[in-house]
């Protein structure tokens, strides 16, 4: 029995557990990943991090909520009153119906009826999560504008314009998947990943989705939107108290939502590690969830790791790298990918496989030259005119030698072992 | 959206119960909503009530077993369309007020006339497709599952449509960036450029950029020249934008008299 039939058979009881036990896990997930994050970052900084408020400053996350819900809640007099409230709403409920189609483990008991961790599940899942996460980029605008203030604005507007470019890269992304499993269902994606991970078979789907989910989480190397230093925390600039904390809410539960997307759809889902499977069938099946949390929390990490290391992208090298370079290579890549499946499914022989291989290889390679010499030349035509010295005295360029300080220093040298 | 409820409404009888819910739930909202966006004063309003719209209509298609179609409304039409409504709208005209001044005379009367003749065209011919001509073959259309079905046509039946309608995006987006392009003279200087040339100067004074304006612990508008150790005001200090407005105040107003006058 498939899991959607599986998912057909729950009684509407079954339901709202699920649901609600869904939201708990995005909450938590939420305080411990702001607290992970904390603590992790800290030590890559050689520090140590809030670890004051409960064991290992676990609590942390929780007082800071706590404090956040009792500031004063503050709306501009310039600001549009109405689609002011209502942005962060739409900001933090989006990103928890993400969660609804993503499988957590296999066929499992709850309650002592049969069914698997995933509220439902549709034969368009995937593109349910993009169309949820297009609707979430409204809340991200709309706060910007409703602010009724110029950062803000250009905040917003910047992160919207990220998000809905990187989006395209993402969905291109997600094609091959598609193309490879047969089905735009989760569990389906799944089940078809029980041999090979997508993350090896796709490797370059596997990196461009990766790129782009941290593109598209508004994330540190990408966080141009709220950068601090420019736009004073962009589109939240002028939101305080509970709107505020629904915003830090959103941000979290999306990289949460992001990450479990990619463990779904690249690296196997619930299923254990190769090699592990057996794992699969403890505690009558939940150990399932253990895989799936594991490997969402090794993604996060990645984020922190992300942000912990690399600068900030300028915005329009940012822009030019979504544009020019992760949409057409996998719109190259999701060619080659589509042609080599018509091959195999029409059992085309394997020498005309293996050279159709080749023959990309070679192309890509001699693309790739061709744009090498290209830069060399732009390169080259750009070298400075040759212009008379300036008559002032200007540092030395590196490995240049200036003769008349050697000399100096040689007559003083001189000068000391003579007095000597 | 008009001929939609009005669809609904038709066939609401014979659906079936959660349906009908979700219906009499949806459809009122959807209706409000699409009346809200003629009444409405603020463009942004607008444009978020024809959001609210368009996802209603995709949950509608979504009830009605057109799973991709919904889900694609959603993505393409609110996602997508509105969102670049949005932009412009922000960003052009957002406290624009609308004139109600006739710029062509004597349109109104005919205008109304003809929507109403438009609204009167869509209600009959819609009715006529619809009432006592119960819908089929969708069990058919979805047979092997809605997204195969439709990509069966789509890339069967109907492949030299679709490619004709890509081709014709593909134009259209691309004349809009042509159109769009404005072919530059000279690349525009660069930080390094600007940089390089200040050193390249014969004087050096320039080289770590202009004196800030404002007199030091006295003054610091914009408008107030720097002054030089000798006393003299420094007219580079100041934006040229104010310079050639002639927007200086005198700064000797501001400088100590003499050395002597403050040991007293």
């Amino acid at each position: 029995m498939s899991t959607a039939d599986l998912l057909g058979q729950d009684p509407g009881w079954i339901i709202l557990v699920k649901g609600l036990l869904i939201f708990v896990f995005c909450v938590v997930c939420t305080l411990m990943a702001v607290w992970g994050e904390r603590r992790i970052v800290a030590r890559m900084q050689m520090r140590l991090g809030p670890n004051r408020v409960g064991k290992f400053g676990l609590l942390q996350a929780l007082a800071d909520g706590v404090k956040l819900a009792l500031k004063e809640d503050l709306i501009p007099a310039a600001a549009d009153k109405v689609v002011f409230i209502i942005a962060p709403i739409i900001s933090a409920t989006t990103c928890f119906m993400a969660f609804a189609v993503i499988p957590f483990t296999g066929t499992v008991t709850l309650f002592g009826h049969k069914t698997a961790m995933q509220l439902t599940d549709l034969p368009v899942s995937v593109l349910y999560i993009l169309a949820i996460a297009s609707i979430g980029v409204y809340g991200i605008v709309l706060a910007g504008w409703s602010s009724g203030s110029t950062y803000p604005l250009l905040g917003g507007l910047r992160s919207s314009a990220q998000v809905i470019s990187y989006e395209v890269a993402m969905g291109l992304s997600l094609v091959a998947v598609f193309i490879y499993s047969g089905s735009m269902s989760t569990s389906e994606i799944v089940a078809a990943q029980h041999q090979w991970w997508f993350s090896v078979i796709l490797f370059p789907s596997f990196v461009i989705y990766v790129i782009s989910m941290v593109g598209e989480t508004n994330r540190a190397p990408f966080d141009l939107a709220e950068a601090e230093g420019e736009l004073v925390g962009g589109f939240h600039t002028e939101y305080s108290s509970l709107k505020f904390a629904l915003f830090f809410l959103a941000e979290y539960v999306n990289i949460v939502a992001v990450s479990s997307l990619a463990t779904t759809l690249f690296m196997g889902g619930y299923h254990a590690l190769p090699g592990l499977t057996f794992t699969e069938s403890w505690l009558g099946g939940w150990f399932t969830l253990f895989w799936f949390v594991a490997k969402v929390v090794s993604f996060f990490f990645l984020f922190v790791w992300l942000r912990g290391t690399l600068p900030r992208l300028r915005y329009d090298q940012f822009m030019k790298f979504g544009w020019k370079v992760l949409i057409p290579t996998s719109l190259v890549w999701i060619l080659v990918l589509a042609t080599l499946r018509v091959m195999s499914q029409r059992a085309v022989s394997r020498p005309l496989v293996i050279g159709f291989s080749i023959g990309v290889v070679l192309l890509v390679m001699l693309a790739t030259t061709l744009y090498d010499r290209s830069v060399d030349k732009a390169k080259a035509a750009n070298v400075l005119p040759d212009l008379p010295a300036p008559r002032f005295p200007v540092p030395a360029l590196p490995g240049e030698t200036t003769t008349h300080v050697i000399k100096e220093i040689e007559a003083e040298v001189e000068m000391e072992n003579h007095n000597g | 959206m008009l001929h939609n409820s009005f669809h609904f409404a038709l066939t609401v009888g014979r659906t079936a119960t959660p349906e009908a819910v979700q219906f009499w739930i949806l459809a009122p909202l959807a209706v409000i909503a699409a009346l809200g966006i003629l009444v409405v004063k603020k463009a942004v309003h607008s444009a978020l009530l024809m959001a609210w719209v368009m996802v209603t209509l995709a949950i509608f298609y979504i009830a009605e077993d057109a799973l991709f179609l919904g889900i694609v409304q959603i993505v393409v039409y609110t996602g997508a369309v509105m969102m670049l409504f949005l932009f412009i709208l922000m960003l052009v005209g957002v406290d624009s007020s609308e004139s109600f001044v006739e710029n062509l005379k004597g349109q109104r009367i005919p205008s109304v006339l003809a929507a109403i003749g438009l609204g009167g065209l869509m209600v009959s011919l819609l009715g006529r497709a619809t009432i006592s001509a119960p819908a089929v073959g969708l069990k058919d259309a979805n047979s092997s599952g809605n997204v195969q079905g439709l990509a069966k046509l789509l890339f069967t039946q109907y492949v030299w449509a679709f490619e004709v309608v890509s081709a014709l995006l593909i134009t259209a987006a691309l004349g809009a960036m042509v159109l769009a392009h404005s072919q530059k003279i000279r690349s525009p200087f660069a930080q390094r450029d600007l940089s390089i040339a200040r050193f390249r100067k014969d004087s050096m004074a320039e080289a770590a950029g202009l004196p800030a304006p404002g007199v030091y612990a006295r003054h610091n508008a914009v408008d107030v020249p720097a002054l030089l150790p000798d006393g003299s005001p420094a007219p580079t200090s100041v934006s040229q934008t104010l310079r050639s407005r002639g927007d200086i105040i005198t700064s000797s107003g501001f400088a100590l008299e003499s050395i002597e006058e403050q040991e007293d």
